[in-house]
Order: C-alpha cells, then structure tokens, then sequence
C-alpha cells in the first residue's frame, strides 16, 4: 500500500500533467488484465467447474444431473484408487525425504570451496533440465531385468544378481523413487547451496573462535538458518510428487498391473479414456485438496511471518 | 498495428477458402502408422477423384485417447467433423448423444444388409438405423508361432490351453521363452479373452456381453483365471510394460515361440521379410478354432451442415463399402473385408483362413466381439474387467476365487 502512494506522489509533481500520468496509472493494469483474466477463468473456473463436476453423474461428456457424493463414495471403493493413494504415500514421502537430505549432504560438501565448483554444480543440477519424459524411459532401459543393470551384472560374472523391481509389483514404487530422487535432488542441492551463501560469514567466525568444530557450526547455527529454503524446497517436492504423471507415463505406465499407478494417472485413465468424467473429477478434487493440505499452513505460516515484520 | 492488420486479413482469407471448398469431408483418425496410413491414404483419393475435398484430421497416439479427446471437445463445440474413427459399443454412446447422422438410404441402395454379416451390421446401427461405415475386420484370436523354435525345442502346436502349458513346458526346457507378451492391460486382457473363449462362445457371450453374474462367478471362470495364472511361469522376466510389436519380433527373431495376438501382428512378419507358412505360422488360440473374435473399425458419421457436406459425406459411406476399396485397404492393413464373398486371390494364406472361419462362425453364432479392444462393452466397463485382469497376472498372491469375485463387484461398478 505504503509503496504505491509513493510511487504516483513524486510521478504527478514532477511532471505536471494529470492526463498523461492516468495512462501511465493504468498502463501496468491493462499489461497486467490478461494474464489476470486468464488465472482467474482458466485456473479458478475450472477449479470450480471440476468441483461441480465432481458431484454430477458425468460419463462421457459433461452432464449436470447432481447425485450427491456418489462419486467420491465410488471413488473410495475402487481397488486402483485406493492402490494409488497408498502409492501416492509411499512415493512422496520417500521422494522428498531423500531428496532433502541428499540435497543438503551435496551443498554442504559443494560448499567446501572445491576446485572446478561450478562444473560439479552444473552436473548435479544438469537432470533437472531434461523432462521427466526422458528420464522415465532412460530409467525404466537400465531397471528392465532383461537389458538393464540386472543383464550387466549377470553379463559381468555375478550369475546371481538381481534387480528386477521394475517388474515386481512389490517393488516398483521404489523404482519410481530413484528415478524422481536422480532427477531432482540436484535443484535441491542448487536451492540449499544458494541459501548457505547467504549465511552471515560473521556468525560462522565467531562460532569457530568459540572453539565450535565444523559440523557443530553447520547443525546449530548454519542449517537452522536455513529454515525458510527448507520450506521452500518441502512445498515445491511435494507438488512434483502430487502432481507426477510424466514419470510414471514413461517408466511403468502403471504397471505392472496398476501397482505403480499415481493419481494423476488414475484421474486421466478415467476422464479420458474411460468416458469417467464424474469419476475422474472426484479424483482431481481428492488431489487438490491433498496440495491445498500442505500449501495453505505453508501459506499461513509465511503471511503471519511477514506481519510480524 | 501492421501486425493486427495483417492478423485480421489473414482469418478473413481462410474463411473465405473454407467457404469456398464445397462438398467437403473432414475425417478424424488416428491410422498414422505407415501400413494403415497407406490404406487410409487410398480412401481419400477415392473421395478425391469423386470430386469432393478431403480434410485429413489425422490424431496420432494413445490408441486414439487423444483423438476421442480431441473430437469430445469439438462435438460439445458443436463442430463436429464428418467423420470419426469410432467402433463398438461407442458408437451407440455416441448416437445416445444424438451426434449421429442417419445412413440409411445409402446402404439401402448400396444393400449393406446383403453384403454385411449380422453382427457387424448390428454394431453399426444405433436404434435400427445406419450411423457408421465399417472399415475392416480383424480377427483376434491368432495365435502366431515360430516352427524353428518348436522343432528346436521338440514341441508341437498346441490345440488346447491343456496341450499348450505342456508344450510350453518342453519349450522352456529347451531355453526358450514359450509365450512372448507385453504386460500391458490391453495384452493382458486379449490373452484372458482367448482363454476365455476357449470355453464355449455362449460362455464368452454370457460373460463379457451380456455381463451374467451367474457366468462371471462360475466354475468355469475360476478355471479361467487358473489357466490365465499359468501362462504367468511361461513370459520372460522383461515382459512388463512392452509394447506389442516389440513382443512379435521376439517371434520372429526366434527368441520366443508364441504370442497371442490379433492379426495386425502379420505387418510386423511382413515387414521383416518373413513368409506366413515358412518363417512363422498361425493358427487360431487354443482351443478357439471354430470361434472368431472380432475387432471392428468403422467410420462413425456425424451430423453436418451444408447441403455439399451431406453429399460428401454420403459418398464417403458409399466409397467405404465399395469392394475395391475393401480390398485395397484391407490389403494393406492385414485385416480382412467386411463385405462377404469378396474375390480374395491376393490375400495370404492367414487372410484366407480368417475369411473362411469369419464367414462359417457368422453362420453359427460363434463370431463374438472382442472385449479387449472395446468391441463387446461400453469403455467404462472395460477398464474394470481390464484392472481385475492386469492386477491379477501380477499378483502372485491373488486367488482366482478372489479375481472372479473382484470381477462380479467391479463389473456391478462401474455400470
């Protein structure tokens, strides 16, 4: 608010012409009416015409006889869905704890001032440039049993080996775990190392002179400091995991069976392929309300941080 | 400014070139691979030649999801194309909608009653009128087999899904891979189908048209599912997630014996330089012989404005059914003809077993719709009976007694 009043102030004393200066006003507004109509009807109204959705008996195309919450009870009841939330789990969890933790361990060691940096950098940060698309099919030819690491070792004299999670029904969560951890630890890695250069280099002197030893520093002082990134890379992890359908498109697609189906993909196999659409929307809004989950303490805790301010 | 200008002039001009262009037919499909893209090819000259403007709507991928996405959004837009690729049991979904136009004159002068079987002219009609053009007929229930590997392997084909795991047993001693198969549900369900079907067509009518509970909790589906089990030991350990051509080469480069597969597995054969009845054989599944399981493409015909676009569009549904262009595409599709008693002298010996069976088993009765390429129940049921299905081959821990159960309820659910 503040800002604005002393942004125009000085604008109409300096050059002295209402006329002129409204269109300078409201130019940023009209630049910035698309985008915002945009947000508003292609983000919210469909948001809101997927909810409406969501409680009629929609099959193939969109049809507007409401039938309560049938659809979400069908939902609950179907074997897949059910598969798929569990997954959902199992696969987010794993996937942002990893991801976390491996990319603190490389800022911290990257952070060392080693020799040829930057290239390191680039390398651990270079996957996160290439589509989930690719890194699902690069995959899922290295964990085929037949072709993959499995037929390497066996090739190289370990006749026992064996890796064959990608077609064990068991197992193939995981597979989807290494392949989302290999592509994306490296931007965290990028996001905490940027925020352990903004460390105050004072504090760190002063807790060395106290006689605190490098790993001290880093748990007591350094990486609570880090708070914010943290949260930052915590909500950007856990709407890849929400929102993953690329990767499991190109690595299992589902299989085997739909043991390794998420809900992005339940919720397309229904709506689109399946004439589902109310079906399909219920599991859309399922989904919303699991980012809505973590986003909106995120946003609670960010916005009252700034007040205090 | 100059921009906006020549923006505006450029909508003006393809306006006027769409309005000019009469007796057009825009045709939504997604036959894109180069086989089918060669037959499709044939049609659109015929229209062509006939004096009519062809507007190819080619949507490649996904089996046609993303063309059935495509053609949702323009039918609710309320422009529709002319022509869609659609078949089965959508075809009714569709004409539920009231999207469809009506057929009837043409095939009443060109006597689509005469020429076509029962069943196929049944599954183009929406409430006893004519909505859609069938195109070909695959058969499904193929079983393609490399004879060196069995004569390797001292095995014989097998007649029966009893005779088949004893083979195969011989066929895995020898270190073979007895069945090549992709572990996606859509291969899953036409192996399960030709198991299925290996009990008796009325059973396969009972359960996967009509839906019976009865049927869908019998004895002899529990049998099918232990059977269906079974063939889980005979596939290799990469099998899950591959594609179907990828499994057929696996025939053809000798690695594996069998697959189960519908006969647009012959253009792979055919591609490699291979001779039906010397390099790789067929023969229908086990235990199906005197049944056919049919796969049915057709051309639905939408509803359309404009006295030359209805000319054309009735022309193409004339054009579909002529012989000529049966043959040709048909030729180079690998299916066979819809129309009966076609002069059949350039078609392979696999085509020629599948027109004799096609013609006997319309006459019986034992011609059923495949269920796993959509042509017996609506897509919604499909992708239930497609679930238990996948799920169970992958499971190790699931009964039959538990998937037939999981079947019945599934089944109930998604109606």
């Amino acid at each position: 608010m503040n800002s604005k009043a002393s942004h125009s102030e000085p604008n109409q004393t300096r050059s002295g012409r209402p006329a002129r200066l409204s269109l300078a006003d409201w130019m940023p507004k009209i630049v910035m009416a698309p985008t915002v109509i945009i947000t508003l009807v292609c983000m919210y109204g469909y948001m809101i015409w997927t909810a409406i959705l969501s409680f009629t008996n929609s099959r193939m195309l969109p049809s507007y006889k409401f039938v309560g919450f049938e659809q979400y009870e069908r939902l609950f009841n179907n074997d897949r869905w059910i598969v798929a939330l569990t997954n959902l789990g199992v696969f987010g969890s794993l996937f942002i704890i990893i991801c976390l933790f491996l990319g603190v361990v490389l800022a911290i060691f990257l952070d060392q001032k080693i020799r040829a940096e930057g290239a390191i950098r680039t390398i651990y940060l270079y996957p996160m440039a290439i589509s989930f698309i690719v890194t699902g099919t690069a995959w899922k030819w290295l964990l085929n049993p037949t072709n993959g690491i499995e037929k390497m070792m066996v090739d190289l004299g370990f006749e026992d080996f064996k890796f064959n999670w990608l077609a064990d029904p068991d197992m193939v969560i995981y597979c989807l775990v290494i392949a989302a951890v290999w592509q994306a630890s490296g931007f965290v890695m990028a996001l905490f190392l940027a925020g352990l250069r903004g460390v105050d280099g004072d504090l760190i002197k002063a807790a060395h002179l106290d006689g605190a030893s490098t790993f001290t520093t880093y748990r007591r002082i350094i990486l609570p400091s880090l708070k914010p990134v943290f949260f930052s890379a915590l909500v950007i992890l856990s709407h890849i995991a929400i929102k993953s359908f690329d990767l499991v498109a190109a690595l299992t697609n589902g299989g085997p069976g739909y043991s390794s189906d998420l809900p992005a993909n339940f919720m397309y196999a229904h709506t689109f392929t399946r004439s589902q659409v109310g079906l399909g929307s219920a599991s859309a809004m399922v989904m919303l309300g699991c980012v809505l989950a973590i986003l909106i303490p995120y946003l609670y805790s960010e916005l009252r941080g700034e007040r205090h301010e | 400014m100059k921009k906006i200008a020549f923006g505006l002039s450029a909508v003006a001009l393809s306006i006027a070139a769409s309005t000019s262009h009469a007796g057009e037919v825009e045709v939504l499909h997604w036959w894109t691979s180069g086989g089918e893209a060669t037959a499709i090819n044939v049609l659109q000259q015929e229209m062509i030649n006939a004096g009519h403007n062809w507007k190819d709507f080619a949507v490649a991928g996904g089996g046609g999801e993303s063309a059935m996405t495509v053609l949702k959004s323009r039918a609710i837009a309320g422009n529709p194309p002319s022509a869609a690729q659609i078949k089965g049991p959508t075809i009714q979904e569709w004409g539920d909608l009231g999207f469809l136009t009506n057929l009837d004159d043409v095939a009443k002068a060109s006597q689509w009653d005469q020429v076509l079987p029962r069943v196929v002219s049944d599954t183009m009609k929406y409430e006893g009128h004519y909505v859609a053009a069938p195109v070909n007929v695959h058969r499904v229930n193929w079983m393609w087999a490399n004879p060196e590997v069995f004569r390797k392997s001292g095995a014989s084909i097998p007649t029966s899904w009893e005779q088949f795991i004893v083979e195969a047993k011989k066929i895995k001693a020898a270190g073979f891979t007895p069945l090549a198969h992709g572990g996606q549900a859509w291969q899953d369900a036409t192996l399960f189908e030709a198991i299925a079907l290996s009990k008796g067509s009325k059973f396969y009518s009972d359960a996967f048209i009509d839906l019976t509970e009865d049927t869908l909790r019998s004895k002899d589906m529990i049998n099918v599912f232990d059977t269906f089990k079974q063939m889980r030991e005979f596939v290799d350990p990469g099998f899950s997630g591959r594609d179907w051509n990828i499994a057929t080469s696996m025939v053809i480069n000798g690695d594996a014996a069998i697959q189960i597969m519908g006969d647009w597995a012959k253009g792979e054969f055919t591609a490699a330089g291979k001779k039906a009845g010397i390099d790789y054989v067929c023969y229908p599944a086990p235990g199906t012989s005197d049944a056919f399981t049919f796969n049915i493409d057709s051309l639905a015909m939408f509803q359309v404005d404009g006295k030359e676009k209805q000319a054309a569009q009735k022309d193409l549904a004339r054009l579909i059914l002529e012989p000529k262009f049966q043959e040709t595409f048909n030729l180079n599709k690998g299916s066979i003809p819809t129309r009966l008693n076609m002069p059949r002298d350039k078609f392979d010996t696999c085509a020629h077993s599948a027109m004799d069976s096609f013609l006997a088993s319309s006459a019986t009765g034992n011609l059923v719709p495949s269920m796993a390429h959509g042509m017996s129940v609506n897509s919604m049921v499909q992708g239930a009976i497609f679930d238990v299905v996948t799920n169970f081959f992958n499971d190790e821990s699931m009964t039959s007694e538990e998937a037939v159960d999981k079947l019945a309820r599934a089944i109930k659910a998604s109606m």
